[in-house]
């Protein structure tokens, strides 16, 4: 039976999620991944040509708060879970490749 | 020498952060400044567990924007995760909106020269919250501050109309004056309110063969003249660089580069192998927005004359110089001060330099913006009534201009106190003028009509007169009793 998911996809899925897999995992996801989608495939079985795309589950619209500033947390608080801080700042592995939005 | 003709494509990718008092999704006051991390909670800092709730204004400020923006304002919008993976969004992802934004379609109009306008076309306005600041300090390590995390913003995406650095200057000037006047954002550039980032191409043929450059995004821009100056480089970059390689579109990836403002050139900073994977999924913890009639007319009813229009109606109604409506434009409160006077009485040209010679001195003086300098409008229009009536001269409604901004008393008041009036009874000047024959008869002599030193002379007499009066005789009477006496 040939996969869904080749090996090289898997690997590209591995990377965009951030995981690094040895070899044997990749072969073991690549047999797991492709099994969830032949499962999801199943869907394609119905016919949903009038069917409007739903943009969310629930049927609630407009959950709106008014523009009014409430109180932080403080900063002890704030960086209280951070793996490491200086005090004001998270500290973080240096970024090499700086493509945020800063 | 090759014959070469080519044109330069420029889209612009814009990112206007909405003054409202708190971020997207959380009560956190944005705000620049404010020390590193004190303006965060777990919404914001991305917390498992927590529930973004969505600011009402952010989503009014976006939609009166884009109405500005001559954009289909969408009824129906919802949210998307958009996966992303710094730390300055540490739930790793950015709420944004991908395939149902909430405009479409709009342009924005910029002046070109000889007062035409040219419209450039802006495929989306969207919203999406801003990311935090990570900075890079010496060490193994960097630092990152959450305060501007969840900020709101327009994202601005424009087709490739622009074509050279002045047009995409002049969009960036219209886009800021347009948020200014509307009240969205303050849109300062060097706070990093307004951000541009250029795609640029060329494309055309040389010696008859096309040619098409490889897209190259500029970042790190914030000035409107980095802006101007960055596209203009990358241009001639570009068409060096292909007339050395002829490696075009295709055969090189597209780049990021950072514009180095100390040396004034474009730096390579990475290339985009592959297109960016962001997998957008609708966000499950927000749900859709549905504008109705009702709500909508109720933001539309916002809507302001627009700077652009404004300056056109300065020039055609007031005659003014399209550099003069420039500037009076440049601020909302300023045009409409603008406007105020003139409806009082004042005279268009008169009230135009009194603002932006004068006021514009005074106020950039103070640190303060001239509507700051609290002279009230319609007594600014009655100092410009003053001086058409000859009650005072030019030179001393400046200097009254600078006594108005200290003092609430009226200018005529404060002329009079100051000792400002021009003697204009001509029964007084014609006295004086007497008395000054009588001192001076060579010269009454030189000055009478056809003399060879007429014009001298008559100078010399007017001179007198000013002395006597201690310049305040109003110097149009006096000319017309010299010439009465002396033809
Ligand atoms: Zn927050």
């Amino acid at each position: 039976m040939t996969k869904k998911l080749d090996y090289d996809e898997v690997r590209e899925v591995a990377l965009l999620a951030r995981l690094e897999l040895c070899d044997n995992e990749v072969e073991e996801f690549a047999t797991q991944l492709s099994s969830i989608l032949e499962y999801i495939e199943k869907l394609d079985e119905l016919d949903t040509d009038d069917v409007e795309p739903l943009a969310h589950s629930l049927p609630i619209k407009n959950v709106f708060r008014e523009d009014i500033p409430r109180e932080c947390l403080s900063r002890d608080e704030a960086l209280s879970n951070a793996p490491d801080t200086d005090g004001e700042f998270f500290i973080v592995p240096k970024i090499l490749d700086d493509n945020s939005n800063a | 020498m090759a014959n070469i003709k080519y044109k330069t494509l420029i889209g612009l990718e814009i990112h206007v952060q909405l003054k409202t008092k708190t971020k997207m999704f959380c009560s956190c006051p944005t705000g620049f400044g404010g020390e590193a991390n004190t303006r965060v909670c777990p919404v914001c800092l991305g917390m498992p567990g927590v529930l973004p709730v969505m600011n009402k204004k952010a989503y009014e400020f976006s939609v009166l924007a884009a109405l500005a923006l001559n954009c289909n304002i969408a009824r129906f919008t919802k949210w998307d995760r958009k996966s992303y993976y710094y730390p300055d969004l540490p739930k790793n992802y950015q709420i944004s909106q991908y395939d149902l934004p909430m405009s479409e379609n709009g342009y924005i109009e910029i002046p070109t020269d000889g007062g035409e306008t040219k419209k450039v076309r802006i495929l989306r306005a969207h919203l999406e919250e801003d990311a935090g600041k990570n900075s890079h300090a010496t060490g193994n390590y960097s630092q990152v501050d959450l305060n501007r995390a969840g900020t709101p913003l327009l994202e601005i995406v424009t087709e490739p109309d622009l074509r050279n650095g002045r047009e995409v200057r002049s969009l960036a000037q219209q886009l800021q004056r347009i948020v200014r006047y509307l009240g969205v954002s303050e849109a300062d550039m060097q706070k990093g309110h307004m951000r541009f980032e250029p795609n640029i191409n060329l494309v055309g043929e040389i010696d008859g063969k096309e040619f098409k450059t490889a897209i190259a995004e500029i970042k790190n821009l914030n000035s409107f003249r980095a802006l101007e100056r960055s596209v203009d480089y990358e241009t001639n970059r570009q068409l060096e660089e292909y007339l050395e390689t002829r490696k075009g579109m295709g055969q090189v990836p597209k780049t990021t580069r950072g514009w180095d403002a100390d040396r004034e050139i474009t730096v390579h900073q990475r290339s985009k192998e592959a297109a960016n994977d962001y997998r957008y999924f609708p966000d499950p913890d927000l749900v859709p927005v549905v504008l109705d009639d009702a709500w909508f007319e109720q933001i539309k009813s916002r809507m302001v004359e627009l700077p652009l229009a404004k300056e056109r109606k300065f020039i055609s109604k007031y005659g003014l110089s399209e550099y003069d409506a420039g500037v009076l434009t440049s601020e909302r409160s300023m045009a409409e001060y603008f406007e105020e006077a003139i409806e009082a009485g004042g005279d268009a040209k008169r009230v135009c330099n009194f603002i932006t010679q004068t006021g514009l001195k005074l106020a950039n003086e103070a640190g303060k913006s001239f509507v700051d300098l609290g002279i009230e409008a319609k007594k600014l229009a009655k100092l410009s009534q003053m001086v058409s009536d000859g009650d005072i001269n030019a030179s001393a409604a400046t200097s009254l201009i600078s006594k108005m901004v200290e003092s609430d008393e009226d200018p005529m008041v404060l002329a009079e106190k100051f000792n400002l009036i021009q003697k204009s009874d001509t029964a007084e000047l014609e006295a004086i003028v007497e008395q000054v024959f009588a001192e001076n008869p060579q010269a009454v002599e030189d000055a009478r009509a056809g003399s060879k030193k007429e014009k001298k002379s008559r100078g010399f007499l007017m001179g007198q007169v000013m002395q006597k009066t201690k310049g305040q005789a109003n110097p149009k009477v006096v000319s017309g009793i010299l010439a009465k006496k002396l033809s």
